[in-house]
């Protein structure tokens, strides 16, 4: 059915004009595919048994795919390059200009999600990635789990012939699968198949919009690659408008409920998990803290709350796990694990399995989640159920404003003032931690190998009056920058892998970095060297595309996390305690990730284990990615 | 709580047959079973383990903890797998560790 009657859809234009009103205004148009009669088009599909050998310049069915994701504003395409789906590169490279998206060269799918994974947790809407359906998606698998773990938006184009008629020999038939995304559909939000063009248009526009609605999750499209490379035959193409949801917010008067257990309460804390998906979310949280004066324990999985701030609740390296026993109510907003951290478990070194909670009798519990509209079976990202005493499904950001609301009108003067008597005690107990987490920080300040502390301090020390931002997790460093470092703007922190999947965080910070490069940040990486090794050609894309990013190893020579737990064992089982490097360390010979990062195009330094040598390695790398290229240094530390 | 005292009480008596700690025999113990993965190598502590450093436990304290942790974290090392004299040997190590410099005196701490 033509549109030409809605002035959304415009009657067909041609194809420069087509493109053009496509990027610029990311709404629905009429395709326009140059007339190809009904006759020729027949001619171009190969008959069974006969060999047909028509060339021609007929517009492929790629060309308008591109015009598709064109139309949904995507800025870049991460790829490792794939036949199944060369139609869509060489449209876009050529057609499309390569640009908007520009193909990003990668050298390992799962490098292709975890930089869309970073990138999307600074810009905060997805990139496009693609891979082949089988052989590609199966090496980008584990970093779309991290990303849905993580609730984060990547955009995943999958190539695959389901036609056997134009399946080219055995590597097209090794590559070919009946059904792509099954592979994943445990761990993506929604995928589809598309059989035709019309079909490809509407289902790419609503993978988009289902990716971008809260909880923000990975989605795939399968692009066929017969309907990539045949020529375009169906009339009357559009592109469907893209009309964003808004996010679900909690109910009123739940919320209503909400805000009155919590002005009413002696001692409430606030618990923040994915919170903050844009710079509002960290405005309308601090916001809310402030009016109740109640402590913020940040689980660090997004820049949610200011470090510094007199209410954070400064847990020092417990980040994941705060004390909450002094807590009578507990806001949780779209907390991990939550069960996890209101409870306690029978530790790994004991036989048998106790829990009991560790909140105080009568606490009242409150959540805040959108996760609760998108539960799946299989995999347990869900948790333990919690017993909450009042459960809002929504999004946490979109429904502070309500809450922030609700909250003001109960707050009588009186009440004001007993709360601001509360709000004096959380700050001075946050001044004393922050001035704890200082002194921990001297000891072991001149050992070699270099303190995750005094890495830490060294690395604070020459991006402070920088417009900075941290592209790591930093938990493997005992959170040493959550606790001396002063992060206060939305993009100065990404957090995690989500399923905790190594392998994220070198092509996370370069996703990262490539988001911050156009914004003129300095962005920076504290890298554990066990992930590194998973996929180390990603710095090489950092070399090949120019992207600004300074990688500081944290260099401590084993997979050290299993390393730690293996000792636990032994000892458990009165073993050997002297053979948890079996298996674990990276040692013998030790690895030379500066020579790693120069064969890469990478300007590096290191190995570095004398702490004094540090600061000025930090200065000299800094002026090259100030100057707009990556960097490494390879810093040998102790082990958390 | 009663069974640390108890475990305490204990503790002190065994190590009343212990000699004086042999800290060279500390130190290849606390880097060979793995002491130091948790805790640092000088004992700083971080995410995984407590601070060591300048630790105010006395050895028979010391001893108990180490034979039954509190922590969930913690391996209880029993006397099959760490002996009375080669616990009084890593905690006379850990005693070497230096006093850290004043926090007045680290200017990048002082930001």
């Amino acid at each position: 059915m033509s549109d030409s009657n809605n002035p959304a859809f415009p009657n067909p234009v041609d194809r420069r004009g087509f493109l053009k009103g496509a990027a610029a205004s990311a709404a629905g148009l009429a395709a326009a595919a140059p007339p190809i009669a009904f006759a020729q088009q027949a001619a171009l599909k190969p008959e069974t048994g006969g060999a047909v050998d028509v060339t021609s310049n007929a517009r492929p069915g790629s060309d308008f795919m591109v015009d598709v994701i064109k139309s949904l504003g995507i800025e870049y395409c991460a790829a490792n390059p794939g036949s199944s789906f060369r139609g869509l590169q060489e449209s876009f490279i050529n057609y499309g200009k390569n640009t908007n998206p520009e193909w990003l060269t990668c050298c390992h799918e799962e490098s292709s999600v975890a930089m869309a994974h970073g990138y999307a947790k600074i810009e905060g809407k997805p990139m496009m990635i693609m891979a082949h359906g089988t052989v590609g998606l199966q090496h980008a698998s584990m970093a779309i789990y991290n990303a849905y773990c993580d609730r984060v938006p990547v955009y995943i184009v999958l190539g695959n012939i389901l036609d056997v008629d134009y399946r080219r020999g055995n590597a097209e038939w090794v590559h070919s699968v009946q059904d792509a995304a099954a592979m994943v559909r445990d761990y993506t939000k929604w995928d589809d198949t598309p059989v035709s063009l019309s079909h490809f248009a509407e289902s790419a526009v609503r993978a988009y919009k289902i990716s971008m609605t809260p909880p923000y999750e990975p989605v795939v499209l399968v692009a066929d690659g017969t309907l990539q490379e045949e020529p375009i035959t169906e009339k009357n193409l559009r592109i469907p408008k893209l009309a964003m949801s808004t996010p679900p917010q909690g109910d009123s008067a739940a919320v209503a409920e909400a805000a009155k257990l919590l002005v009413a309460a002696e001692n409430p804390v606030i618990v923040a998990g994915r919170v903050a998906r844009t710079a509002k979310g960290v405005e309308h949280l601090v916001e809310l803290a402030e009016l109740l004066q109640a402590r913020v324990q940040d689980q660090r999985m997004r820049m949610n709350f200011p470090s510094a701030h007199p209410l954070y609740g400064n847990p020092g390296p417990q980040v994941a796990g705060p004390n909450l026993s002094d807590a009578d109510v507990i806001l949780g907003l779209e907390v991990q694990d939550f069960w996890g951290i209101t409870h306690k478990m029978t530790g790994l070194n004991k036989f048998g399995m106790e829990a009991h909670p560790t909140t105080k009798a009568g606490a009242k519990i409150i959540t805040v989640s959108a996760i609760e509209l998108n539960h799946k079976s299989n995999y347990q990202d869900f948790g333990r159920y919690l017993e909450a005493d009042l459960a809002i499904t929504g999004d946490p950001e979109a429904t502070l404003p309500e809450l922030i609301e609700a909250v003001k009108k109960l707050i009588t003067p009186d009440r004001r003032r007993a709360l601001d008597e509360r709000g004096k005690k959380i700050a001075e107990m946050n001044r004393q931690a922050r001035a704890r987490d200082r002194e921990l920080a001297a000891i072991g300040w001149d050992e070699s190998p270099i303190s995750t502390a005094r890495l830490a301090a060294e690395l604070w020390g020459q991006v402070k009056n920088e417009d900075w931002s941290l592209v790591s997790n930093d938990r493997f460093v005992s959170a040493w920058p959550t606790r001396l470092w002063n992060f206060s703007k939305p993009y100065q922190y990404i957090g995690a892998q989500g399923g905790s999947g190594i392998g994220y965080q070198a092509p996370a910070a370069v996703g990262a970095a490539l988001a911050n490069k156009k914004h003129g940040r300095l962005s920076v990486s504290i890298q554990c060297d066990g992930d590194l090794n998973y996929a180390p050609g990603v710095l090489w894309t950092a070399s090949h595309h120019q992207i600004p990013l300074l990688t500081v190893m944290h260099n401590n020579r084993a997979y050290h996390e299993e390393r730690m737990y293996l000792a636990l064992l032994a000892a458990k089982y009165d073993r050997d305690l002297g053979r948890s490097d079996i298996g674990s360390a990276l040692n013998g010979p030790n690895i030379d990730y500066a020579s790693i990062a120069k064969g890469y195009g990478q300007y590096a330094e290191g190995p570095i284990s004398n702490p004094n040598d540090l600061g000025p390695a930090l200065k000299r790398a800094i002026a090259r990615v100030k100057a707009g290229e990556p960097a490494l240094l390879d810093i040998v530390t102790q082990p958390r | 709580m009663k069974t640390f005292v108890l475990l305490l009480v204990f503790t002190i008596t065994a190590l009343a047959q212990t000699k004086a700690g042999d800290t060279a025999n500390g130190k290849l113990l606390f880097e060979k079973d793995g002491c130091y993965q948790c805790h640092g190598h000088v004992g700083q502590g971080g995410t995984a383990g407590a601070r060591l450093a300048q630790t105010r436990l006395p050895l028979a304290a010391f001893t108990a903890y180490v034979r039954n942790p509190a922590s969930g974290g913690m391996p209880p090392f029993r006397a099959k797998v760490m002996s009375d004299q080669e616990l009084a040997d890593i905690y006379a190590y850990i005693k070497t560790f230096p006093e850290p410099k004043a926090v007045k005196d680290i200017p990048l701490l002082n930001q």
